[in-house]
């Protein structure tokens, strides 16, 4: 998993706000009362399982939905009945909706045409944005004389020229092939805090989101589950879905014995000891304990001065060249996800099938969640 | 795939089963004997009498308005309905609409033409219009006919249409109808051409219809064929026949040049 850490921006006003929108469809609910908030020159990203409502609201951003209920305000102003043609964002698609029958000069020069801006200061503009995705010299090609990463940039420049306040991204790295993919995103995050324009992203990619995003909002079945910057959503899930979707996690379910101090004594079914961990429950509460499968120490002798521990025995160890991850069986019959990172250049694995192994976690590395 | 004679035996059967006919017709329009099935030797008089039956050219000249006419409206009205069918979705009595917009292409064109017929005379009592029977009445059926065609050439062309084409056009500030005319118009031109066509041509040869609703002068060219084969084979009939084999190649030949010098 690719964690970049990006440098934090000043707060200014809401580039966008949504208040409170709902959005049905009959008698299926797209969007379930969400409010957001997200600030200008952000590169925000919508996060969620395919059919959570993402994108029914980044296209009620865009104008093509009408909410049901609430409003969507853009830079203060309320959008809500505005329709696409007058409001300040652009929307990149996921098929990038070149026009086929014109060439990507006449594709990039579309919009500022239809805005009535002169036609000298066109020809500036339109070479200005190709250069900034680097397509100058494609400006009399046709949209199917390119490859799909060409295309891609030639939507971005047709979206950047007409300087919105706001950028609208529909899975836009989703028809590039992986290499390419991983190689966009990091161009594409340069390209947006070059322009300074806010970047609103949906994907159902966790590691799309993580790389490029500042912060993302994690959606299921219409509504928000959480927001934050990546490291915050990975590390400190505030519900079971979303530790489960961000990531692999292991999660032991119980009740929690005592409460103090911000720490919590939890009892998990198959787990003989109390495991202790960070948080604040009230006791008798049914609860989950959240371990990632990195945070786990794992050794063939137990631990000393550890919070948390358990042993059990390798059953399968998938071998994935940088790590490799365990699943180890407890004796209550519970499996526990160990990823091991593997530092040392060995042919032989340090711990292999059938071993009993010890594991061990800070307290202060898992997390309690209701 | 390896090409064994009995492929290509049979590969030559089909096309002479198809094209021969087409084939004897334009030879022996340059025959010079008056008997269809004797050959006289080589001449182009039959040519030169075409060009002087003045019945003859003014039944093209008509039958070539006409279909140009219920070519354009069929496109218009095939269009709309195009429209309706692939971009509203779902409405009260969709089902119905796709129905009648599309029975003209199964219903008998005799019943079709009896029934235009009736409405005309009707109307005619009851309105005083249209007056006789004629190149408005025929251009009328015939629209009726090439509207059937002309929308479902266009709705298959519109429904793979990347509707998210429409919508950029849109964010990128333009407002619907010039959406439709920048964007929509010229990604399915294509289809819009053929649909004109599949309107002209069957226009152009349709007998069964038009007979019910043409009157006096206004003759067709079919009809005109027709009726002149009825009192003997004219090798000016041959002639014809060739011209337009000969005008429907050049055209496709065109078509097909030029669809292929855009693609490249």
């Amino acid at each position: 998993m690719s964690l970049a850490v990006r440098p934090e921006r000043e707060i200014r006003p809401p580039a966008i706000q949504i208040r409170g929108v709902e959005k049905r469809f009959g008698d299926a609910t797209a969007v379930d009362g969400i409010d957001l908030d997200i600030q200008e020159g952000e590169f925000f990203s919508l996060l969620g399982p395919s059919g959570c409502g993402k994108t029914t609201l980044l296209r009620m951003m865009a104008g093509f939905e009408m909410p049901t209920a609430g409003a969507v305000l853009i830079a203060g102003a309320d959008m809500t009945a505005v329709p696409p043609y007058e409001r300040p964002v652009n929307m990149m698609f996921q098929s990038y909706a070149l026009f086929p029958h014109m060439n990507v000069a006449d594709n990039v020069a579309f919009g500022l045409r239809q805005d009535g801006v002169a036609k000298s200061e066109i020809a500036g503009r339109v070479a200005e944005a190709l250069d900034l995705v680097q397509m100058g010299d494609f400006a009399k090609r046709k949209p199917h004389q390119m490859s799909g990463g060409q295309r891609q940039r030639v939507a971005l420049a047709r979206c950047l020229v007409k300087r919105p306040k706001v950028v609208l991204l529909d899975e836009p790295l989703s028809a590039l092939d992986k290499k390419l993919r991983e190689k966009t995103q990091f161009e594409l995050v340069n390209i947006q805090e070059k322009v300074g324009i806010t970047f609103v992203m949906v994907t159902h990619d966790q590691e799309e989101a993580m790389t490029m995003s500042t912060r993302i909002a994690v959606m299921n079945a219409g509504r928000i589950l959480q927001v934050g910057r990546p490291h915050e959503i990975y590390e400190y899930p505030t519900s079971r879905m979303v530790a489960d979707f961000i990531g692999i996690a292991n999660f032991f379910t119980g009740t929690v014995e005592s409460s103090a101090g911000g720490v919590v004594t939890f009892r998990a079914q198959g787990i003989d000891a109390p495991l202790t961990v960070a948080g604040d429950l009230a006791p008798g509460s049914a609860a989950a304990v959240m371990v990632r499968p990195e945070k786990i120490q794992m050794g063939r002798e137990a631990a000393i001065g550890v919070d948390n521990s358990v042993s059990g025995v390798v059953k399968e160890i998938a071998y994935l060249g940088d790590v490799s991850i365990y699943h180890v069986r407890l004796d209550s019959g519970l499996v526990v996800l160990v990823t091991n990172a593997n530092l040392r250049h060995a042919a032989e694995p340090a711990v292999t099938w059938e071993d009993r192994v010890h594991l061990s976690w800070h307290s202060g590395n898992a997390v309690v969640l209701p | 795939m390896h090409r064994s004679p009995a492929l290509l035996a049979a590969m030559f059967v089909g096309f002479a089963f198809l094209y021969a006919p087409i084939a004897l017709l334009m030879v022996y329009s340059f025959n010079a004997s008056r008997e269809v099935s004797v050959w006289g030797g080589f001449s182009t008089k039959w040519y030169g009498e075409l060009l002087q039956n003045q019945a003859y050219l003014d039944a093209a000249w008509l039958s070539l308005k006409i279909a140009a006419t219920s070519a354009t409206g069929a496109l218009v009205l095939g269009t709309l309905a195009a429209l309706v069918l692939v971009r509203y979705g779902r409405f009260r009595g969709r089902m119905v609409f796709n129905g009648l917009i599309t029975a003209p292409l199964v219903m008998p064109e005799i019943i079709l033409g009896l029934a235009m017929l009736l409405l005309f005379v009707a109307l005619e009592d009851l309105t005083g219009w249209p007056d006789g029977r004629g190149f408005t009445t025929i251009a009328i059926v015939h629209t009726t006919v090439g509207m059937a065609y002309a929308t479902v050439v266009i709705r298959s062309r519109l429904a793979q249409m990347d509707e998210s084409l429409e919508e950029a056009a849109m964010d990128l500030g333009a407002r619907p109808v010039k959406v439709f005319f920048l964007i929509t118009i010229p990604v399915i031109a294509p289809s819009l051409a053929a649909a004109w066509l599949l309107a002209f041509t069957l226009s152009l040869d349709d007998v069964v219809a038009t007979q019910f609703v043409s009157g006096p002068g206004s003759t067709t060219l079919p009809i005109e064929v027709f009726s002149s084969v009825r009192l003997g084979v004219s090798p000016q009939v041959n002639a014809l026949g060739t011209i337009i084999v000969v005008a429907v190649a050049v055209v496709i030949g065109l078509v097909w040049r030029l669809s292929a010098g855009k693609r490249r």
